[in-house]
């Protein structure tokens, strides 16, 4: 595998505000990576400037190996897609598609084949000749993906493309980017704050927390092995149960919280007298009337919200802790009475205790 | 019929055509929420008698007796409205043939400088175009809040000095022995004193530079009215600057580049002050000799005719380079 993009020791400042910290970064070619981060992280600030809109501070953007200092956006192989689409309302759909092809000096009878193919490859044909405000948002969407592609780049950056789209058209445009970055076989570099598309789609996730990459990994490992506590409550539902670090044995620790004595996974290798946060997903915990167990929580049913095939119960633990469970509605334990005493117990090795 | 029942009846005829027109076009639109249920019938009413006095008190009637005026002969007072006071086109005869009995030879004159002034009027207008985009673009994409304030400052103020203050000043600075040419003459430049004045390089200056605003205005307002993601998609596509502003930015301001350059080139080619002040000896610009039908001669029936004709031409002229770039006349007012 090539390096598609690199960036060494990249970090941005506008004036004294530092919007993107040092960052090293390797993303290969024909990944589909993804960044995940709240609002004003960095996100688009560091898609800029891969793309060449904004010029690091310090550090090197490389890509395909180049180093792309003094490199102006529009000789860069990129191509981006912006948070608004940005399409041009006074082209028709075909225009819009073929500009990049005009600007190159494609002739025209090439260009307008061309137009046409990635017209049908986005299912946009019959709208060739209408303007871009005679069009759903679907389809806009569309458009835009057919004229990055259209000038071959050979890195598609997004920028959030589907936040403005309903949410059954966004489940429908996931699987098609997806199908489309399969077949051209491209390196994608996307940017959502929705965790949801940014596990279901990319190969590689980089969870960002203001102006900093704190994790790099794929879905499954950002799931289950966050490093820090931000991806851990950033990321999926997650119990955070704050406490002092008791003793640490093996790579289990165990912590002294205001709900008991618990213990989970240490996988930063925290020392014993430390502040440290016990994180347990919802879905994670064992719901059992009888008596407590060695790792559980005493609580009691606060309330229960049926959704479809999972039930969410909220228990209140001691101190005025809350934790949340989610059990499968067929399952016994999803029906309790509300005030019924619960106990919340799981297994060490599926919690993690992280710094902070 | 006479005089002032004529001006009266005729402002009826075109107030009429106008309501005609509107209610054809509302016709073709469908129906929409009437004027009334919108507004509510009190400041309805407002609206109407405001806008209906307004246009017609201060727009028709005396654009309508003007027209009127320009088909009379010029009489004493004591024989207005007698027997001599019949229509006639001796006034746009003599614009043609310097003569309103013979049509032997052509007025030259007059019509050299008609043209004359609609020609450098196009020209102006192109130049001052040329001059105020880059400026209106900057202001409106490229500059930070901080950076437009300081522009828009330096614009408005200098527009403080009044236009015959300003045509004064322009003609010291380029007089045979004025500042620019002390300048030319210090750096060894010019051998001869230069004749700004006479070569009408300041009647050209100062009628570029008093419609800067004029043209920069409704620019900026395009071009501000685009999203700055359109520029940029369009230069991540490759595209240079030049083709960005040819085929992303210029056709988004078309409204504004045709409203801009159409009230340019009006006030360019309807300027009196400024020619009257700057125009060298061998300067014809129109308006002066309009100026002078009216005061000189004391010919108001010949002056109203000289006007409507430099109107008229200015009216013809405007809907046609709309029509040619493919805009309706509502259009410029977005
Ligand atoms: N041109 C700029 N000048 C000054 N500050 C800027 C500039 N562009 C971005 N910032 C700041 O940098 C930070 C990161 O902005 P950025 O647009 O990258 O956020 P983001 O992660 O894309 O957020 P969102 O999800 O809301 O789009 C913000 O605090 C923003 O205010
Ligand atoms: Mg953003």
């Amino acid at each position: 595998m090539t390096i598609a993009v690199e960036l060494e020791k990249v970090s941005i400042q506008f004036g004294s505000f530092t919007a993107v910290e040092e960052t090293d970064l390797e993303i290969q070619e024909g990944e589909f990576f993804s960044f995940l981060g709240p609002s004003g992280c960095g996100k688009t600030t560091l898609l800029r400037t891969i793309s060449g809109f904004t010029h690091p501070s310090y550090g090197k953007v490389r890509i395909g190996g180049v180093d792309m200092a003094g490199i102006g956006p529009n000789k860069r192989p990129t191509a981006l897609i912006f948070q608004n689409l940005a399409l041009f309302p006074m082209m028709s759909v075909a225009e819009n598609v073929g500009y990049g092809l005009r600007v190159r000096g494609v002739a025209r009878g090439v260009r307008d084949a061309k137009v046409a193919r990635l017209l049908d490859q986005v299912a946009l044909s019959p709208h060739a000749d209408k303007k871009i405000n005679e069009l759903s948002g679907g389809q806009k969407q569309r458009v835009a993906i057919a004229r990055a592609l259209a000038v071959e780049p050979k890195v598609l950056l997004l920028d959030e493309p589907l936040s403005a789209l309903d949410l059954k058209l966004r489940q429908h445009m996931r699987r098609e980017l997806r199908e489309i970055q399969q077949r051209v076989g491209i390196t994608f570099i996307y940017i959502t704050h929705d965790q949801g598309e940014a596990l279901t789609m990319s190969d590689r996730v980089a969870v960002m927390n203001a102006g900093r990459i704190e994790q790099v990994g794929d879905g499954r490992s950002i799931y289950a092995q966050p490093k820090t506590s931000f991806v851990a409550s950033f990321v999926g539902e997650n119990n955070a149960i704050p406490g002092t670090i008791l003793a640490t044995e093996g790579e289990l620790a165990t912590l002294d919280t205001p709900v008991g004595v618990l213990s989970g996974r240490n996988p930063t290798r925290l020392g014993a007298g430390g502040e440290a946060t016990l994180f347990i997903r919802p879905e994670l915990l064992r719901l059992s009337d009888g008596t407590p167990s060695e790792c559980a929580i005493p609580t009691r049913v606060g309330s229960a919200a049926y959704e479809g095939s999972m039930t969410h119960l909220q228990l209140d633990a001691a101190a005025g802790t809350r934790i949340m469970a989610s059990v499968i509605a067929a399952h016994a334990s999803a029906h309790p009475q509300v005030g019924q005493p619960l106990s919340a117990g799981f297994d060490p090795h599926h919690a993690v205790v992280l710094a902070g | 019929m006479k005089g002032l029942s004529i001006t009266f009846a005729a402002t009826l005829i075109v107030v009429a055509i106008f309501l005609l027109l509107m209610m054809l076009e509302r016709k073709k639109g469908g129906r929409g929420m009437s004027f009334f249920e919108r507004n509510g019938v009190l400041i309805g009413t407002y609206l109407i008698l405001a806008v209906g006095f307004w246009t017609i008190v201060t727009i028709i009637m005396p654009m309508v007796f003007m027209v009127d005026l320009s088909f009379r002969p010029k009489l004493p007072p004591s024989q207005v409205g007698g027997p001599l006071d019949e229509y006639t086109l001796k006034n746009y005869r003599y614009f043609l043939f310097g003569s309103s009995t013979s049509a032997e030879a052509w007025n030259t004159v007059h019509i050299r400088a008609f043209f004359v002034t609609i020609v450098a009027s196009i020209i102006l207008t192109l130049v001052n175009f040329a001059i105020c985009y880059p400026i209106a673009y900057y202001m409106a994409q490229a500059a930070t809040l901080k950076k437009l304030r300081i522009v828009l400052l330096l614009l408005i103020i200098p527009y403080w000095v009044n236009d015959i203050l300003r045509a004064f000043a322009f003609r010291i600075l380029l007089s045979e022995n004025g500042f620019v040419n002390g300048v030319l003459d210090w750096m060894g430049l010019a051998g001869a004193p230069f004749d700004f004045l006479g070569a009408n390089v300041g009647l050209y200056m100062a009628l570029c530079y008093s419609h800067l605003l004029i043209m920069i205005f409704p620019l900026y307002n395009a071009i501000e009215s685009q999203d700055h993601n359109q520029i940029e998609a369009a230069r991540d596509l490759g595209a240079p600057w030049w083709h960005i502003h040819l085929f992303v930015v210029m056709p988004h301001a078309k409204p504004g580049i045709a409203s801009g350059m159409t009230l340019c080139f009006m006030l360019t080619a309807g300027a009196v002050a400024t020619p009257m002040v700057l125009g060298g000896p061998r300067s014809l610009w129109f308006t002066p000799i309009v100026y002078d039908r009216f005061y000189q001669l004391f010919d108001w029936p010949q002056g109203a005719a000289y006007a409507f004709i430099l109107l008229l031409a200015c009216i013809v002229f405007v809907l046609t380079v709309l029509k040619i770039s493919g805009l309706k006349l509502g259009e410029i007012t977005r």
